[in-house]
């Protein structure tokens, strides 16, 4: 039979409202370097989580084949013992333990329920020679930098006798050095059989790298290239991630522009986790009334820590620039602040950061400016239900009444709640960071329709995107960022994806 | 088709709790041939669980906001000794002496809300380290011994009863009542009626969807229901005692505060999710601040009651009552993970236990027994409350 280690076939998976992976069919071949590209949400993480039973059998359709065998994983240890390992972006270490107990962590080396600490250590020792990382098993894990915990990620994944190994984003948070010696990391194991699947959005380094590469958008695969035959440029790949269906994906607008309304100069902000890492520097842009300004970048180029540090410096440490509203300058230190200047900010995380969700519709559209429904500090809750109730009808929010929980809403739905809240605040400037992530299509349209009706009504809106057609079809002009800095500015006539993928790819000119 | 209207009214999770009382209440009235019922009875239970009802009011605010205090017990302890001090070794007039403790229980809980809010220590550690500081100080105060008695009118507060200003009257089989107590049972009667008649109104008014009439009528029946037994078996027995009176003002006054003010709403969106809360400007810092000096406060007032009530304030008072206040709140419905919670439900909470106490002792079960069932009643309250949410999420 063929030399095929693994088979996907007809995987499909949808969340309540969403579905993310349709009829997605991947074969990888033994002892290759497979890369998967596709936009933000296109389906790549899922599809991992799939293979490596963070999603259930059962809670996807479709077969997995692995090694000839077919795979029902129920959880994560179950496609382990398979050797089938996934080391997530966000990396699974346990910063205060040390690097053999994390390498080890829920595969102890030990005999009748002790830790056999020589062994453990002195295999770490062997593991960390094999990846190539120079340090003493015991130090602790917080006290190396992100390239050597990727490093200590992988010798945990070697530790468990991996023989498919699945990266998700592994360079993203890594600069230049530390990605080449990932990269001649991942082609030394190749050469000693172990099959790798790597996602990544460096498309250079996907084709520097890869023997193949699966292209999926929308949660479809749309082709799988091989570098052996086909040609393959960093072109093919972005022409095959974006599509080309812009078409009727957007309501038609004609935009009335007038003064300016947000302008930000030479903004810095600093991680307050990583001292001295300038996360945001430097960036300048402006947002007049009637405008959709987009904001390009990819994962971790910074956009949503730029959002939430102007949003009264909800993130960030040592921020520094100037924010001007309607041309005058604004000291704005709280979130309070910010909404008191006019400002407002719909979170990427409807969930962790937007809602209340075991609260209903009502209490979380008034959340945000409930002084306003109040005289002398009592809520006028009859007023709340009638604006609540004004909001369903407008923005289409579809449930049976705002006393509906928000917790069991459709994204979607969650989403008009969240822009209802902003609206309520009568915002001038609006910052939506990902406004349709998670959503069906249906209800992006309308997403997209209600944004229009905001610019319409001479409100200033900041879209942040992953999804290079919806900056597109959306905004009248778009920023790009890339590694905290912007790297350009297109208008609507000038921009299309590939040159905006160039300028967020752009490396940091100094 | 009635019943199932009547379910869809009367959700379960959140009336269950009152039906559970009720059942209770059913039960040792008649393990106790009635005796739970008798006019003193009424009183006693009343009297008896006020200190841990005024707690659990403010436990309440502070675990929908997704805290925990660990040290009303303690505090309650300084703060009549405080009281005290000032009561009997300095002879200031009570009224005075009063206000003084009660500022003092509110320094006490902003140097908590300080720690907790501003320094960022969680709730559970500071107010651990409260416990063992407040009863130090408790000690450092009184020595080993209490001090007492305390001026009459504290006596009354804590122990008391209204006076028969308008004389009694006579309610047939019954005996004779208090004419005073009556007359006020029926103005709160009056004043429930109208003002869920008015809120009901002013939804229809809004077009909002209104549970059916009859299940209104029924609730507000079973309400007023509730309010005649208790002020008449009151009424026959010595007038109604004070703190009945203080007990109902604070209810009123924090279910307000919890449904209708700005302050109380933002305690539930701290507590349901906290980012979503700071995005979306509210002073997280200063709801949470304000919580504990209100707890603070709430525990002086419950602290001079206890003190008054026993008529010393001793170096063991309040020992273990933020347990009951705790478990009052969580047997009322509250959640742990915050965000949830009703003014009404930690005291109904507290008058489960309090009847259970009751009850048992008056049937002669030893301590040891009333322990146990309190334990698994809590158990069974919360164990409850996740069943029906994830019954709820399926």
């Amino acid at each position: 039979m063929s030399d095929d280690i693994l088979r996907m076939r007809a995987i499909t998976k949808t969340f309540p409202g969403v579905r993310a992976l349709q009829d997605v069919n991947l074969s990888v071949r033994r002892g290759e370097i497979h890369a998967i590209c596709g936009e933000n949400g296109a389906g790549k993480s899922t599809l991992m989580k799939v293979l490596s039973g963070v999603y259930p059998h059962g809670s996807y359709e479709g077969e997995i084949t692995f090694d000839g065998a077919p795979c029902r994983f129920s959880d994560i240890r179950d496609s382990e013992r398979r050797g089938i390992v996934i080391i997530h972006q966000e990396l699974a270490l346990c910063p205060q333990l040390s690097i053999a107990e994390n390498i080890f962590l829920g595969n102890e080396r030990a005999r009748r329920g002790l830790v056999d600490w020589n062994r453990t250590n002195h295999e770490a020792a062997r593991l960390l020679d094999r990846v190539g990382l120079r340090e003493n098993p015991v130090t602790t894990v917080a006290d190396i930098g992100v390239g050597k915990q990727q490093l200590v990620e992988i010798a945990k994944a070697l530790a468990k006798e991996v023989r498919l190994l699945i990266l998700d984003e592994p360079t993203a948070a890594l600069n230049d050095e530390d990605s080449a010696h990932l990269l001649d990391l991942l082609r030394g194991l190749r050469a000693e059989g172990v099959t790798c699947v790597i996602i990544s959005h460096k498309l250079n380094e996907v084709a520097s790298i890869a023997d193949s590469i699966t292209i999926l958008r929308d949660g479809r695969l749309i082709e799988t290239l091989s570098l052996a035959t086909d040609e393959v440029t960093e072109d093919r790949i972005i022409a095959g991630m974006v599509g080309r269906d812009l078409e009727h994906r957007f309501p038609a607008r004609v935009p009335d522009i007038g003064p300016e309304a947000l302008r930000i100069e030479d903004w810095t902000v600093h991680s307050p986790v990583q001292l001295g890492r300038a996360v945001v520097a430097g960036a300048t842009l402006s947002i007049r009334r009637g405008e959709i300004v987009g904001l390009a970048g990819l994962m971790g180029a910074g956009r949503t820590e730029l959002a939430m540090s102007v949003f009264g410096r909800a993130y960030g440490t040592n921020i520094s620039g100037r924010i001007y509203r309607d041309g005058r300058e604004v000291d704005i230190r709280t979130v309070r602040d910010a909404i008191r200047h006019g400002i407002a900010y719909a979170t990427e995380d409807r969930k962790r950061y937007g809602l209340n969700l075991i609260e209903d519709i009502k209490r979380n559209v008034s959340a945000a400016d409930l002084g306003k429904l109040a005289r002398r500090g009592w809520v006028d809750d009859n007023e709340e239900y009638r604006i609540a109730e004004q909001y369903r009808r407008d923005l289409n929010i579809k449930a049976p009444s705002v006393l509906s929980v928000t917790g069991k809403l459709s994204g979607g739905n969650q989403q008009k709640v969240v822009l209802s809240k902003w609206i309520f605040t009568d915002a001038d400037v609006l910052i939506l960071d990902e406004p349709t992530r998670g959503i069906d299509v249906g209800a992006k349209y309308e997403i997209y329709s209600i944004i229009n009706r905001l610019a319409d009504a001479g409100k200033a809106l900041l879209v942040i995107s992953s999804e290079l057609p919806e900056l597109l079809g959306l905004c009248d002009r778009v920023y790009a960022l890339s590694a905290g800095r912007i790297t350009g500015e297109l208008s609507r006539a000038d921009a299309t994806q590939e040159r905006l993928m160039q300028l967020m790819t752009k490396e940091q000119s100094r | 088709m009635t019943a199932s209207l009547l379910g869809r009214s009367l959700n379960i999770r959140q009336s269950g709790i009152y039906i559970a009382f009720a059942l209770i209440v059913v039960l040792f009235s008649i393990l106790t041939d009635g005796a739970l019922l008798q006019p003193q009875n009424i009183s006693n239970i009343v009297v008896q669980n006020s200190y841990i009802l005024i707690l659990s009011i403010g436990m309440i605010l502070i675990i929908i906001a997704g805290h925990i205090d660990l040290s009303v017990g303690s505090v309650v302890a300084v703060t009549g000794a405080i009281a005290a001090v000032l009561m009997v070794e300095y002879g200031l007039p009570w009224p005075l002496a009063l206000v003084l403790t009660l500022i003092a229980g509110g320094v006490i809980g902003a140097w908590q809300g300080y720690w907790i809010a501003y320094y960022g220590i969680p709730a559970f550690i500071v107010t651990l380290a409260g416990m063992l500081l407040f009863r130090a100080l408790t000690l450092t105060v009184l020595g080993n011994q209490g001090i007492g008695p305390f001026p009459d009118p504290v006596r009354t507060l804590s122990n008391g009863f209204t006076d028969g200003y308008l004389g009694n009257i006579g309610l047939g089989p019954l005996g004779g009542a208090d004419l005073f107590s009556l007359i006020i049972g029926a103005l709160v009667i009056t004043g429930m009626v109208t003002t869920q008649w008015r809120a009901r109104t002013a939804r229809l008014g809004y077009h909002q969807s209104v549970e059916p009439f009859a299940v209104f009528l029924l609730k507000l029946l079973t309400a007023a229901a509730v309010v005649v037994v208790v002020v008449v078996q009151l009424a026959r027995f010595k007038n109604l005692p004070w703190v009945l009176v203080l007990l109902a003002l604070l209810v009123l006054a924090y279910s307000l505060l919890t449904t209708r003010a700005v302050f109380g709403r933002q305690i539930y969106a701290i507590g349901g999710n906290l980012q979503a809360a700071q995005l979306s400007g509210i002073n997280v810092r200063q709801v949470v601040f304000w919580i504990f000096v209100n707890m603070g406060v709430l525990a002086a007032l419950a602290g001079v009651i206890f003190a008054g009530r026993l008529n010393q304030a001793g170096p063991t008072a309040g020992n273990a009552f933020e347990l009951d206040a705790i478990a009052a709140a969580f047997i009322g419905g509250a959640a742990v993970q915050g965000g949830v919670g009703k003014v009404v439900g930690a005291i109904t909470g507290g008058l489960i236990m309090g009847v259970i106490n009751n009850g048992m002792s008056l049937i002669g079960s030893p301590s040891e027994r009333v322990m146990l069932v309190k334990g698994i009643v809590l158990l069974a309250a919360v164990a409850f409350d996740v069943w029906t949410k994830r019954r709820a999420t399926r």
